[in-house]
């Protein structure tokens, strides 16, 4: 063995050891890998820090270091009386904040709008929790009864008649216009020569039409008369309303064979409503009347967007429907009405609604502005709604729809409370965007998350 | 296998039953009929009902009151107004401005939305994480807050004239707005537009003449010294020889304003910033989405066959990932025309704020004047979305032949 070691090709010392390989783990490696790989790399490296020194840091110290958080007026959050550089001046927000969420609303009734806020809450979380049950009856509550008990505790007041006395009006007011159009028609043939005959018959025959209409609904007009006339007249009419709707479903869907079921639930569904109806006593006037135009601030935001995202959805499946339709003039008139509202912007829509709608309806019908502006869009998130539903969007462009309604919004508010003299401070414009800010980013950022988990989902057989 | 007999062709009867009824025959007839009575009547009860509050309120229908005298300025107009102009010169006022900022703000949009992009792919940690910082930031935030924002807390609290913000010394910028220099036209102008007409011409027509030489017998020529060369030394050739095309009127501080030069005021750079950083954050993503679609084989197969890593970008990824990409940014660029409407809240004088603001609380024309306004914008629309149909059609068919 002793030959081996001695003779000349076998080595007599140790390899010296190689060093470690370069580390690409760990915080180091990490360091190495992503951000000073290179020359180019550690330039933008650098140049990102100073951009992140100049952006964020000022943020910081404007938000919290040199942050005022206690006082009752302006003196506070001057550099004067504080004795240093002064940041944020949250008091300000703390004053203002009553308004920032109700806008002017009045004092005493803003019980209601706590009250609207929890209950849509209480509805809206379950919902948004898939495990949970009952999520038919959850939506049901959510979509259809919220928003009809939200106006009655938002705005107040009461109603003076239930299902019989407004179909009997509704019907009513239709027959009277088919009459109206079928005189205006005869009247209009008699003065034209060439197609006159024509529109003249056609306006014989449309009065007729009316005329037959108008024997048709008798019998509802004459039960609407009894039941006004009668004292307590909005609870017969409810009873009524139930009685007759109770049965129709009963006798339709199967009679004494299977119809019990259909029967009880709307039975209950009338209880739930009569309940409602007494609680809040709208057979007797309800709660105080609150003006729109007293709402204001995050109340009007979200009245605005829930209102949009909930109106939004029945127009937009009915017209995604009328878009794939058979029947070509339906598909050209869902088309037409989709490309009109995709091509106008918000702002146009709100003029349409507030100057031009009201020409359009009857004198004698004014309806509120809030409504009106609702009504516009309703039509235009529909309109978006209705191409997302097709699969031609892929999601309603934001910033438009929350923005538009600033004249009583939280924007509004925002605004309305920088006019006033008693905070009027260098910091107090910035203080109040960062604030109005954070709430708008928690709500948006908030959706665009949940939105992202619910693809994430209900894409489970897609993932791998 | 025998070939089959034709199907006979549809009979008459058939044939009307498609035509009056789609797929659904006789019974989507009757409801087309039945669409139509409701339509119809829908459209009588609005006309009544129009007419009849329109007498209540002694308004005449029409469009006579364009001729009439506005009698109101207007702080920002790209042709010459006064207060003694037409509505009619109102419309245009508008319309110019809001073309105006949607240009220049779909220019700076599309140029932070490819760089922010950029930096969301770039495989530097921090920068991709700003970028995307960036882009939620923005995307969360209501258009309207982020103008207001700009408004009134940036512009406005800048310092007044006196202590205004000096870029080069012929830039200011103050709450007054930014003062520019304001360029005048000297005699030399017109040769100097011309020279620059000719070069960009001249240009044009030796990249075809390369690029057939390169289709037909593959000899790549480099021409970029010599396009650089006719841009830039045909017009300092013209300028030489004529003198300078324009003068700059540069702004002097006198008293307590500035006397001289142009002013951007704070309305349009406020618009404009908002307008171009909110739409640039969509854009990224876009752009971003385009792409990470192109498959990451293309550049291997690109770089396998020779071609430098900007070569592969330019010829293979760049043109799939604009097929992607093109339909999303048309709509952002739409998206952007529409948003600009919201100058009405900070009193940017553009065609929402002009004529369906000032003229309609003037006139109280409101059907006219929405009309015409909604009109506008759907003919800016379909026009947009013409033209981008017909570049998208193009890219196809370029990339399947």
């Amino acid at each position: 063995m002793s030959d081996i070691t001695t003779s000349a090709f076998v080595r007599q010392d140790l390899v010296p050891e190689r060093l470690a390989p370069i580390k690409t783990t760990g915080f180091v490696g990490f360091l190495r890998t992503r951000l000073f790989n290179s020359p180019t790399n550690i330039l933008i490296t650098v140049v990102s820090v100073l951009l992140l020194w100049f952006t964020l840091v000022p943020a910081i110290k404007f938000l919290l270091v040199d942050a005022v958080w206690r006082g009752g007026d302006r003196n506070v959050c001057l550099a004067e009386s504080a004795g240093h550089t002064v940041g944020a001046c949250w008091p300000f927000v703390e004053a203002k904040f009553t308004q920032f969420i109700y806008g002017f609303y009045p004092e005493p009734e803003r019980w209601r709008v706590n009250l609207t806020f929890l209950l849509g809450a209480l509805l809206l979380l379950p919902l948004l929790i898939p495990p949970l049950p009952a999520k038919g009856l959850n939506s049901g509550l959510f979509f259809v009864a919220l928003p009809v008990v939200a106006f009655f505790l938002l705005h107040g007041g009461g109603i003076d008649g239930f299902g019989v006395s407004w179909t009997a009006t509704m019907l009513a007011g239709f027959d009277e216009s088919i009459g109206n159009a079928g005189a205006a028609l005869s009247n209009a043939g008699q003065t034209s020569a060439v197609i006159g005959p024509l529109l003249v018959v056609l306006g014989k025959l449309l009065t007729l039409f009316g005329s037959a209409v108008s024997w048709l609904i008798w019998p509802l007009i004459w039960l609407r008369d009894q039941i006004q006339a009668s004292s307590r007249s909005v609870w017969i009419d409810f009873a009524v309303t139930a009685a007759i709707v109770s049965l129709l479903l009963f006798l339709l869907n199967g009679g004494t064979r299977r119809g019990w079921r259909s029967l009880i639930v709307s039975l209950a569904i009338f209880a739930g409503i009569g309940i409602v109806m007494s609680v809040m006593g709208l057979d007797h006037g309800g709660l105080p009347v609150v003006d729109t135009r007293l709402w204001g601030g995050l109340l009007v935001t979200l009245v605005v967007s829930i209102t949009g995202i909930v109106a939004s959805m029945p127009i937009g499946i009915a017209l995604a429907l009328g878009r794939r339709a058979t029947i070509p003039l339906i598909r050209i008139f869902s088309i037409a009405f989709i490309e009109f509202w995709r091509g106008v912007p918000l702002i146009t829509v709100l003029f349409f609604a507030t100057y031009m709608l009201p020409l359009f309806l009857p004198g004698n019908f004014s309806v509120d502005g809030l409504v009106r502006a609702l009504i516009g869009i309703a039509l235009f998130a529909g309109a978006y709604q209705a191409e997302v539903i097709r699969g031609g969007l892929q999601a309603i462009p934001r910033g438009q729809g929350e923005a538009a309604m600033a004249l009583f919004d939280l924007l509004g508010s925002l605004r309305a409370s920088f006019s006033d003299p008693v905070w009027a401070t260098p910091t107090t414009l910035f203080t109040g965007f960062a604030f109005t800010g954070m709430i708008y980013f928690a709500f948006c950022f908030g959706m665009s998350r949940y939105s992202l988990f619910v693809e994430n989902r209900l894409n489970a057989h897609r993932r791998n | 296998m025998s070939i089959e007999a034709r199907p006979p062709p549809p009979q008459f009867a058939a044939r009307l039953k498609r035509a009056l009824g789609g797929r659904a025959g006789w019974s989507g007839f009757v409801v087309q009929i039945l669409f139509v009575a409701a339509l119809v009547w829908i459209f009588y009860e609005i006309v009544a009902n129009a007419r009849t509050n329109l007498e209540n309120q002694h308004i005449t229908a029409g469009f006579g009151f364009l001729k009439n005298t506005a009698g109101f300025d207007v702080s920002q107009s790209l042709i010459p107004y006064s207060g003694s102009e037409t509505y009619t010169r109102v419309f245009f006022v508008g319309l110019l401005n809001t073309l105006l900022v949607s240009l220049i703000g779909i220019f700076f949009a599309t140029l932070i939305g490819f760089l922010v992009a950029l930096g969301r792919l770039s495989p530097n940690w921090l920068l991709s994480r700003i970028s995307g910082g960036y882009v939620e930031l923005v995307r969360n935030l209501p258009l309207l807050f982020q103008i207001l924002f700009w408004y009134l807390a940036v512009l406005a609290a800048l310092p007044g004239p006196r202590q205004s913000i000096s870029l080069f010394g012929s830039f200011f910028l103050s709450n007054r707005g930014l003062i520019i220099p304001k360029p005048i036209g000297n005699p030399a102008f017109e040769p100097f537009v011309m020279a620059v007409a000719v070069a960009i011409a001249a240009a044009f027509l030796l990249w075809r003449y390369a690029r057939r030489q390169l289709f037909q017998s593959g000899k790549l020529i480099t021409i970029w010294p010599y396009v650089l060369g006719l841009l830039v030394g045909l017009p300092l050739v013209t300028a030489l020889v004529f003198g300078a095309p324009v003068r700059f009127e540069f702004p002097e501080l006198k008293g307590f304003n500035f006397a001289g030069g142009s002013r951007v005021i704070p309305g349009f750079v406020a618009l404009t910033l908002a307008l171009s950083t909110y739409t640039a954050a969509f854009i990224a993503e876009i752009v971003r989405a385009g792409i990470l679609s192109v498959h990451k084989g293309q550049m291997e197969a690109g770089a396998s066959l020779g071609l430098a890593r900007g070569s592969v970008l330019r010829l293979i990824v760049i043109p799939q990932a604009l097929r992607v990409i093109l339909p999303p940014l048309t709509n952002q660029y739409l998206n952007l025309t529409k948003n600009s409407s919201l100058a009405v809240a900070i009193g940017y004088p553009d065609l929402v704020s002009v004529f369906a603001g000032t003229t309609l609380s003037q006139t109280g024309q409101a059907i006219e004047i929405i009309g015409i306004t909604m009109g506008v914008y759907l003919l800016i629309s379909l026009v947009t979305s013409a033209i981008m149909s017909f570049y998208g059609w193009r890219l196809g068919r370029s990339l399947e032949g």
